[in-house]
């Protein structure tokens, strides 16, 4: 039995090993190297591109019951009546976009309008590549500097932000992108400080030493999740935090404020430039769940140790859709903030919650042994709740008079 | 140069920074090269990009290059083409890389701390002077307007 759930679990790694080893007296050995990488990237460009296309149907009819709507439930299997409650609707909608026409404006900068969706797409497409997706199942495994290369490959989608702004030649993109690239440089450091936590406590940058270092078993059952301690729920909070900002969801879309800057960065694209924004975007927040809970939530482990009959990638996948279903969630709840507010929030609140944050894993790590685990426990409580009371209402209530600066 | 744009400029330059970073991976420096991306590509290209944006008018002017771009073609091909013919005859190749040292958080820390401290504490002034500056800056033209 147990033989039968470890080979279901390893299905993906069997497969292409046998896979292998029957192409290797076959083809020239020179193939070999990239018919092995051919074999890595295909899952998670067969997977991910479908996951957001359901997604967009999920989003659009879980958003219209949030709004008391019932969403899109027509599109089907087309000349017949079976409507599959309009899960149909992401191929009618691949479909249009790809035939639609592609109206570039005369005064755009051809090159770099023709370059940003690429140069936005792959750097959120190479960031996948590190994700530890089940046991012994990541891409490429780089033992000193995991963490590292996601964070270098996503900062390089600013830039694809910014020229895709900047050549459409219209000042809703050009605004957008502006607001874009301040979000997103304003929220990087909150994310990567939030995530330096767990680097500090792993002791390592590699994804999978990460979630191996979450593996131990606490009271013969509960698998110990960095979620699972006073700095590791905070700094999960303050992580999805910035990586919804990092994604331009909702509460932190203003990059694309449809009622004030049209569709900000991209506006000026149409037909399959489009969706290719669109894709990325949303490959970008499925990246960052993932990080997320490969540093938190323990990766590929299940929460309880007698539940790991059921495949690594399951609880991987299972997460992950969880955690989008919690930003749809958000995204029909919160409204919008303005800029300043938005400024404020990462540099006087994150900001300074994800240093303190640190302190307290150092305090945890340090204390690790000698102290009773209640008295650790009320220690980070007391040392994050507050700062955050002071930070959140504390400061705001006694120093500064509330100010409507749009509204008189 | 033979491109007018600034912007065109900026984005080849951040091309170059790619290619260093591409540069460190080949020498097996992959802490730094990814260092290189993230602090080069993601941080420094924004602020060059921001720079021209607000200092000065991108709109492309009409006047032609002032050089041709094939004298810089062929100046950029004879200078390769000698680089490349010193390299593959002087003996750099043919020497043995050293073993990749393992290098983790842990030994990069302890480095920062005690080898490199000074350059660090140097490094952590330089840029909080900056900060001051930009602060002050920022603070000077508020009370102007009022």
């Amino acid at each position: 039995m147990a033989e039968l759930f470890q080979a279901i679990d390893q299905f993906p790694v069997i497969l292409k090993h046998w896979l292998m080893s029957h192409a290797a007296g076959v083809l020239p050995e020179w193939v070999l190297p990239l018919l092995s990488a051919a074999l890595s990237i295909t899952p998670i460009l067969a997977v991910f591109p479908l996951l957001f296309a359901l997604t967009t149907v999920v989003e659009r009819k879980g958003l219209g019951r949030i709004q008391n709507r019932i969403g899109p439930n027509r599109v089907g299997i087309p000349l017949t009546d079976i409507r599959l409650y309009g899960f149909g609707q992401f191929i009618a909608d691949g479909i249009k976009s790809l035939i639609k026409e592609d109206v570039v404006p005369r005064a755009a900068d051809k090159v770099v309008h023709f370059l940003a969706p690429i140069a936005l797409l792959i750097p959120v497409l190479l960031t996948y590549s590190v994700l530890p997706f089940g046991k012994n199942m990541v891409p490429l495994d780089l033992p000193q500097t995991g963490l590292l290369f996601f964070f270098a490959v996503g900062a390089s989608t600013e830039l694809s932000v910014f020229m895709a702004g900047w050549s459409s030649r219209n000042k809703y993109s050009l605004l957008g992108a502006m607001r874009a690239i301040a979000q997103m440089v304003s929220y990087e450091i909150p994310l990567i400080l939030s995530s330096l936590t767990v680097v500090m406590m792993a002791g390592t940058l590699s994804l999978t030493g990460i979630v191996e270092n979450q593996a131990t078993v606490h009271f013969g059952f509960l698998h110990d999740w960095h979620l699972f301690t006073p700095w590791g729920f905070v700094g999960f909070c303050l992580f999805l935090t910035a990586a919804a900002a990092e994604a331009n969801r909702t509460p932190f879309d203003l990059p694309e404020a449809e009622s004030e800057i049209i569709a900000g960065y991209f506006t000026e694209y149409s037909g399959f430039k489009f969706a290719i924004f669109f894709l990325a975007e949303y490959l970008g927040l499925f990246a960052m769940c993932g990080l997320g809970i490969t540093l938190f939530l323990g990766g590929w482990l299940p929460p309880f140790k007698f539940l790991g009959f059921i495949p690594s990638w399951c609880w991987f996948l299972g997460k992950l859709v969880a955690l989008i279903l919690l930003f749809i969630w958000l995204r029909g709840t919160l409204p919008r903030l303005r800029t300043d507010q938005l400024m404020g929030f990462a540099w006087k609140f994150l900001l300074p919650m994800t240093l303190i944050n640190l302190v307290v894993a150092a305090l945890w790590h340090m204390s690790g042994g000698a102290v009773p685990v209640l008295v650790r426990w009320a220690v980070g409580f007391v040392l994050l709740a507050v700062p955050y009371w002071l930070l959140g209402r504390g400061f705001e209530v006694k120093f500064t008079k509330r100010e409507y600066r749009f509204a008189n | 140069m033979s491109l007018r744009n600034m912007v065109h400029c900026a984005l080849s330059l951040v091309l170059t920074f790619a290619g260093l970073a591409g540069l460190y991976l080949q020498l097996n420096a992959e802490f730094v090269g990814f260092t290189q991306i993230l602090v080069y590509v993601g941080a420094v290209s924004i602020l060059i990009v921001f720079a021209i944006l607000l200092t000065r008018s991108t709109e492309p002017k009409d006047e032609p290059a002032t050089v041709t771009p094939w004298v810089g073609i062929s100046v950029a091909v004879g200078a390769f083409l000698t680089m490349a013919l010193a390299v593959l005859a002087s003996p750099v190749g043919k020497r043995l890389a050293a073993p990749a040292p393992e290098v983790s958080v842990k030994t990069l820390g302890q480095k920062l701390m005690t080898d490199y401290v000074l350059p660090l504490e140097v490094m952590a002034l330089l840029l909080t002077a900056a900060m001051l500056g930009a602060v002050i800056i920022a603070m000077k033209d508020k009370e102007g307007q009022r």
